[in-house]
């Protein structure tokens, strides 16, 4: 029996509901089948967060939703609606 | 005799307003391309061992093209006569840089970027990969902007990798490349184009290099340029219309135009998240504002919603 890699998915949402849009995207692969890496597809893996469930990826972590800061509240950052999956894999 | 460059129009100021890009393709001719090409040198042909480093560091020390301190004016930087002097004088490059940064602009840094294809990281030993998405320099809470032109001397394919960039961008306060972890952004563009073409970036757009599949060596060069004065009402506006009544949102029952500053302004890209859409409409109101000079603009309401405080007066 071989050992267990965790492969990861990171979405990032239109919104903090799971069933809305992908607007980003990030994996790795631990198992090492597929180097994913900076602009390697311009089309999302799934069409929202939901769909990743749907297709067995575990979500283990989602962003908090922030009050606005006093007199930052029309500045902008980083992307706000991180969702974090995993996957894990038999390796041969 | 007039020597007024050709200014960008507003339309295309209010596109790099709300998008943080200008790109004019295939505008430098060909023996300029072919002397700058000349004067930056050429790689090393790969060989084992020899790792991308010190290939990388061979071509800049052999480069025709100078070294320069840091806020020397734009107009001193380069030679007379050479390959970026004589693009820097087009007066298609002219009549960009007066438009987004002004008179007399000062020289920040340029780069060399050379992306190497598979057969030098199979001999030096490194991995072929992609550059992590970025924003230029670190944190910049200005309003003020500088301008990063990349020029292409060479066509690139798409195989060649290209500068990735993701239109809209430029307006987030992100550190540099803490974004790295932004592997793909719905709506991001690669930069395939013919030889001489020049893509103008506002400094806070978040782009990266391609990877490299081809086999050949791609080659792109970036200069950045500062204001050294005002920003304002630099390019024409000459015809510029009388001020638009507010445009109705949502219940709208005819179709709108779509060339309007206002419209520009409010148009969406395909990675906004649907409520932070409007606070980038509201950041690219308050650069126009600044950049034209007018304080009372608005689009859409946006603004006057937000400053009408006159009930609490």
């Amino acid at each position: 029996m071989g050992e267990r890699r965790q492969k990861v998915l990171v979405l990032y949402l239109a919104n903090s509901a799971l069933d809305s849009p992908v607007v980003a995207w990030a994996q790795y692969d631990g198992a090492g089948e597929r180097r994913h890496m900076s602009g390697d597809s311009d089309e999302p893996p799934y069409a929202t967060g939901v769909g990743a469930l749907t297709d067995g990826w575990r979500l283990f972590q989602a962003s908090q939703l922030l009050p606005h800061a006093r007199g930052e509240e029309h500045d902008l950052a980083y992307l706000k609606y991180e969702f974090f999956f995993e996957r894990w894999v038999e390796t041969p | 005799m007039n020597n007024t460059p050709p200014l960008l129009s507003d339309q295309q100021m209010a596109s790099f307003v709300a998008r943080g890009f200008l790109r004019l393709d295939a505008v430098v001719p060909d023996a300029i391309n072919q002397q700058f090409l000349q004067e930056a040198g050429q790689v090393a042909q790969p060989a084992p061992g020899r790792k991308l480093r010190h290939a990388y560091a061979g071509l800049l020390a052999a480069s025709g093209i100078p070294e320069v301190a840091p806020g020397t004016p734009l107009a001193e930087a380069y030679p007379r006569e050479s390959a970026v002097w004589r693009l820097l004088a087009l007066p298609v490059v002219q009549g960009a840089i007066r438009s987004l940064v002004g008179e007399d602009p000062v020289f920040d840094h340029h780069f060399l970027h050379v992306t190497f294809p598979p057969a030098y990281h199979e001999a030096g030993g490194s991995e072929n990969v992609s550059q992590h998405t970025h924003q230029d320099s670190t944190v910049d809470a200005r309003r003020a902007f500088d301008v990063q032109i990349m020029y292409y001397p060479h066509a690139v394919t798409r195989p060649m990798g290209g500068t990735r960039f993701v239109p809209g961008t430029h307006l987030r306060k992100v550190s540099e490349v803490a974004i790295g972890r932004y592997q793909n952004i719905r709506g991001q563009q690669h930069m395939v184009c013919e030889a001489g073409t020049l893509l103008f970036l506002h400094h806070g757009l978040w782009h990266g290099g391609g990877v490299n599949l081809s086999d050949r060596t791609r080659t792109m060069f970036k200069i950045r340029i500062q204001p050294s004065g005002s920003q304002r009402r630099g390019w024409d506006t000459t015809e510029r219309a009388a001020p638009e009544p507010q445009r109705p949102i949502f219940f709208v029952k005819t179709a709108q135009k779509p060339d309007t500053v206002a419209a520009i302004l409010t148009t969406p890209e395909p990675w906004f998240e649907q409520d932070t859409s409007r606070l980038e409409y509201v950041n690219r109101i308050k650069l126009w504002r600044y950049l034209a000079d007018d304080p009372a603009f608005d689009a859409d309401y946006w603004m006057t919603r937000l400053e009408n405080e006159t009930g609490a007066r």
